[in-house]
């Protein structure tokens, strides 16, 4: 009967999704009076799961699953959702989780909602608040099946700890034929990604060129935040095309998200509606930034983000 | 190669969103509707399959006759006949049968669908689809060529992209990427005439339930006015969002 989660890790370290979807997953059980399972794929030490709310832990050990693979995932979470018994299965809304969660709602017969916000306003009917116009509005939403399938957006309900210990065992699922091959696999490592980010520094055309953007990174090492960029950007090139947040970019929900000469067309807002802090920097007072945003300064980005970082500086050196 | 390209009806990007019926329900007053960014994109891509490797281009979508200029917009950009699935789409799950069902009496090799619409964003009816018939998927994909019944694709990853090879039938979630903005067609009154002519089957569903209900919709709560600072008083930002905002 325990509710079940996927918790993701890499190199076998948990991301803070894993954390805080475990988190998520332990109100769910509170509310429905059960126990927490997790499942892990060639993750180490699992111990951290057990101070987020996790009872037990179903360790898959694999060399074929190495790599992830949404068929060989889906599969195998199916097969611990039934050995478990699970009415609720939870993961995260990264691009792997995301991927995968369809194909497991059709081998689970569980109905999904993705995108939720919120712990269930009610556990019978089951009924979870989710996103939905790209950000511009809520939808509660009821999933009817006997199964329940939830994803959970990024930093919608935070990590929480909780002083416990889980178990663990191993589970050998049976791996189903994969069907989608990874070749390889291209990834910036060592820097912030937007999808894991809790800052965003983000700049737009207003920067006149890429020549421009040591001061933007410079800004988000002092953050340690992630640096983005609006659509003309990545288009003109002058950023890669992974960084272009909005409508048909990525969508950001960080903590802080920091915009920079972008004037903030309805398409770039609302990939970062789910954003809770936003501060614009921008010449024009007109820009329609400044009726999304909680802090603004009028003025050239030329001229404020070097002060900002300097300023930042001695605040962290305070600290 | 048959390709079946799926086609989401949804409000243009600029539209203001409201409900009615005691906020139950989406209100279409004053709404251009479009066909969704992410299914433009694969439309696209699919052209090229047709006058590059002659495949065999249908549009379909989940959805009453209002939906049929959108259809009808696919079909000037150059597809070569129409589905349309009559009834409402209700959700994710409903919205996938209809179409496994369109794929399976077509025979359809591939199926690119967008990896989300953006009304909804369930991100749900592509992977749906491909469990339901048992095909491979590939979502987010930001490139697609296809040798034979051999497909290789890229898709974007959290922090970078990753090239992946399958083989059909396959389904696809596509997006910016798949091919570039600028190659994006416009209908020409030449593609409009056509369109006239071309088929559009109206296609009774299928039994299938929902598995999720939309309940109500909310706002997020308005906004209080922006905090104006001073550009030369930066440190009071540092300051604000350190002690108000608690961010950093
Ligand atoms: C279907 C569709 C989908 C789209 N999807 C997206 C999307 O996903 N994401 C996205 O971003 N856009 C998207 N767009 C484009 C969007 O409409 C805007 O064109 C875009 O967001 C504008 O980018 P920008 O703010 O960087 O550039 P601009 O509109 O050129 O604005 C630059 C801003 O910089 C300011 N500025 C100039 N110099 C300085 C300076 N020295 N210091 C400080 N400020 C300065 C200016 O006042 C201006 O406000 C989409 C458009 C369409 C039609």
């Amino acid at each position: 009967m325990s509710v079940l989660v996927y918790t993701e890790s890499e190199q076998g370290k948990f991301k803070k999704t894993a954390l805080e979807v475990a988190s998520y997953a332990k109100a769910v059980a509170e509310q429905m009076g059960t126990t927490v399972t997790a499942i892990t794929f060639n993750a180490d030490d699992t111990s951290v799961l057990g101070n987020h709310g996790v009872d037990k832990v179903l360790k898959v050990t694999s060399s074929e699953l190495e790599k992830f693979n949404a068929n060989g995932y889906a599969s195998a979470i199916s097969q611990a959702a039934k050995k478990e018994g699970s009415k609720v299965v939870i993961l995260s809304s990264s691009a792997d989780s995301k991927y995968l969660a369809p194909l497991l709602a059709i081998n689970l017969d569980a109905g999904f909602a993705s995108n939720v916000v919120e712990a269930p306003s009610n556990v019978s009917p089951f009924t979870v608040k989710r996103t939905a116009f790209t950000n511009k509005a809520f939808n509660m939403t009821t999933i009817d099946t006997d199964v329940k399938l939830v994803g959970v957006s990024k930093n919608a309900y935070g990590v929480k700890e909780n002083a416990a210990s889980a178990t663990a065992e191993d589970f050998s699922p049976n791996i189903p034929e994969l069907g989608v091959h990874v070749d390889s696999v291209d990834k910036v490592t060592g820097q912030v990604t937007i999808a894991d980010a809790e800052i965003v520094v983000s700049a737009g055309r207003g920067l006149k060129g890429p020549e421009n953007w040591g001061m933007i990174e410079e800004l988000a090492e002092v953050l340690g935040a992630a640096t983005a960029c609006s659509k003309p950007v990545s288009d003109l090139g002058w950023r890669p095309h992974g960084e272009h947040v909005g409508q048909t970019g990525k969508p950001v929900a960080a903590n802080l998200y920091i915009a920079v000469g972008i004037s903030g067309a309805i398409q770039h807002l609302a990939g970062i509606n789910a954003s809770k802090v936003k501060v614009v920097i921008n010449t024009d007072p007109e820009a329609p930034f400044f009726k999304a945003a909680d802090y603004g300064i009028v003025g050239d980005a030329f001229e404020v983000v070097p002060k900002l970082i300097e300023k930042l500086k001695e605040f962290k050196a305070q600290q | 190669m048959k390709i079946l390209v799926c086609i989401s009806h949804v409000p243009d990007t600029t539209s203001k969103i409201n409900f009615t019926d005691g906020d139950t329900k989406f209100d279409t007053n004053g709404v251009q509707f479009v066909i969704n960014p992410n299914d433009e994109f694969g439309l696209t891509r699919a052209m090229w399959f047709k006058e590059k490797q002659g495949a065999a281009v249908t549009v379909v979508n989940v959805g009453g006759p209002e939906t049929e200029p959108t259809l009808r917009k696919a079909l000037a950009i150059g597809a070569d006949n129409a589905i349309r699935v009559n009834t409402e789409a209700k959700d994710g799950y409903q919205v996938a049968k209809q179409l496994a069902n369109v794929v399976k009496e077509g025979g359809y090799d591939l199926v690119i669908a967008g990896r989300e619409s953006i009304d909804y964003n369930g991100g749900m009816v592509p992977g749906m689809i491909a469990g339901l018939i048992g095909a491979n998927f590939v979502t987010n994909c930001i490139s697609l060529e296809i040798d034979g019944t051999k497909a290789k694709a890229m898709r974007e990853i959290d922090g970078g992209k990753e090239t992946v090879s399958t083989s059909l039938p396959l389904v696809i979630g596509g997006q910016k990427g798949l091919v570039e903005e600028s190659d994006l067609r416009i209908p020409n009154m030449r593609g409009i005439m056509m369109a006239r002519k071309k088929p559009l089957e109206v296609k009774e569903p299928v039994d299938a339930g929902t598995e999720t209900a939309s309940v109500k919709f909310e706002k997020p709560a308005p906004k209080g006015a922006v905090k104006l600072i001073d550009a030369d008083n930066v440190g009071e930002l540092v300051n604000l969002l350190h002690n108000e905002a608690k961010v950093i």
